[in-house]
């Protein structure tokens, strides 16, 4: 009888061990959102047009994992990407930073604009020159309106 | 005739950016870390679980510090190579064995042959991060004073170790 209710007991207790709410998957939701946030601005190194946020390669599991540490630290988002670009270089970098070397690939779109602008107006300029406005004679201003009048 | 010249010219311009751009490999990243000293790390060696390895032992050495493993296919093709030259050229290479299992790390080097002076081995793959390597395998040329002078990505062929390898290292033994 005791043996029996022992039994009970650890019938029970097992019970409301196993009945749980479901854990989330990640240990640590805030981290996990931020990691998702500050990986999907970098390159996965690997599958080069890949996210870290979205790479299964083994290197993008592995540098996901050196972020949510770093991210566990208290490393701010600066922080982290320095981190990275200085052991891959700016290539992690989605966003290419302004430099020197990068200020053609900022300023260049925009200066084609610029040179594109400046030709359009210099030819329109050209042409309106060349192309004089045609003059109505006295006959055709007559035809127009008996036209127009009907 | 002259209203040609100007689309050719900026045809011709745009063929050499095409040539130029289309000829470089996506894969090679240039690695920031060239020019600056080799990242420090202390780790367990494969061969002898109870020795460490850390770049500061080669103070003094200029040596070739080449990431490897057994998993990785392109090694094969390029371990005869450092097997050859460690020999013939008595060059100093340390491996390090890159997120492998020491079992199967041993068993590759008894296999394929040992041109390692020693290998470091990096299980969870925190020391190749450090370096920046992304895929295996990866070559870093570093000098007396422990400075990478220079990255190379993928198999080392043997044109690449007598035109770009050896005479840098040649170089930096001065």
């Amino acid at each position: 009888m005791r043996f029996l209710a022992l039994l009970a007991a650890a019938l029970l207790l097992s019970g409301s061990a196993l009945a749980r709410e479901a854990a989330p998957l990640a240990d640590d939701e805030v981290v996990e959102k931020r990691l998702v946030v500050i990986a999907e601005e970098l390159r996965c190194l690997v599958c080069q047009n890949e996210s870290l946020a979205g790479s299964r390669a083994d290197l993008a599991e592995d540098l996901r994992r050196e972020v949510r540490g770093l991210i566990k630290q208290g490393k701010t988002d600066q922080e982290i990407k320095d981190f990275l670009v200085s052991r891959y270089g700016d290539f992690v970098l989605y966003r290419p930073p302004v430099k020197s070397t990068t200020w053609l690939l900022w300023a260049g779109p925009f200066v084609l604009l610029l040179v594109g602008l400046a030709v359009l107006i210099a030819y329109l300029r050209r042409r309106s020159g060349q192309v004089a406005p045609a003059e109505l004679s006295e006959d055709d201003k007559k035809r127009a309106e008996a036209l127009l009048k009907d | 005739m002259n209203r040609f010249l100007l689309p050719l010219g900026l045809f011709i311009v745009l063929l050499g950016f095409l040539a130029v751009g289309l000829n470089r490999d996506p894969r090679e990243v240039p690695s920031p870390l060239v020019g600056k000293p080799a990242p420090a790390f202390e780790v367990a060696q494969l061969g002898d679980p109870a020795k460490t390895f850390s770049p500061k032992d080669m103070l003094g050495k200029v040596w070739l510090f080449n990431v490897w493993a057994s998993w990785c296919v392109s090694c094969r093709q390029e371990h005869p190579v450092l097997v050859d030259y460690a020999k013939s050229h008595g060059i100093t290479v340390v491996g390090l064995d890159y997120k492998d299992q020491r079992m199967d790390g041993l068993r590759w080097l008894a296999q394929f042959g040992d041109p390692y002076l020693l290998s470091a081995f990096d299980l969870d793959g925190r020391v190749g991060i450090n370096y920046g390597v992304y895929g295996v395998p990866e070559t870093y040329l570093i000098d007396k004073a422990g400075i990478i002078q220079y990255k190379h990505i993928g198999p080392i062929t043997p044109e690449a170790m007598v035109q770009k390898i050896l005479p840098k290292m040649k170089e930096l033994e001065k």
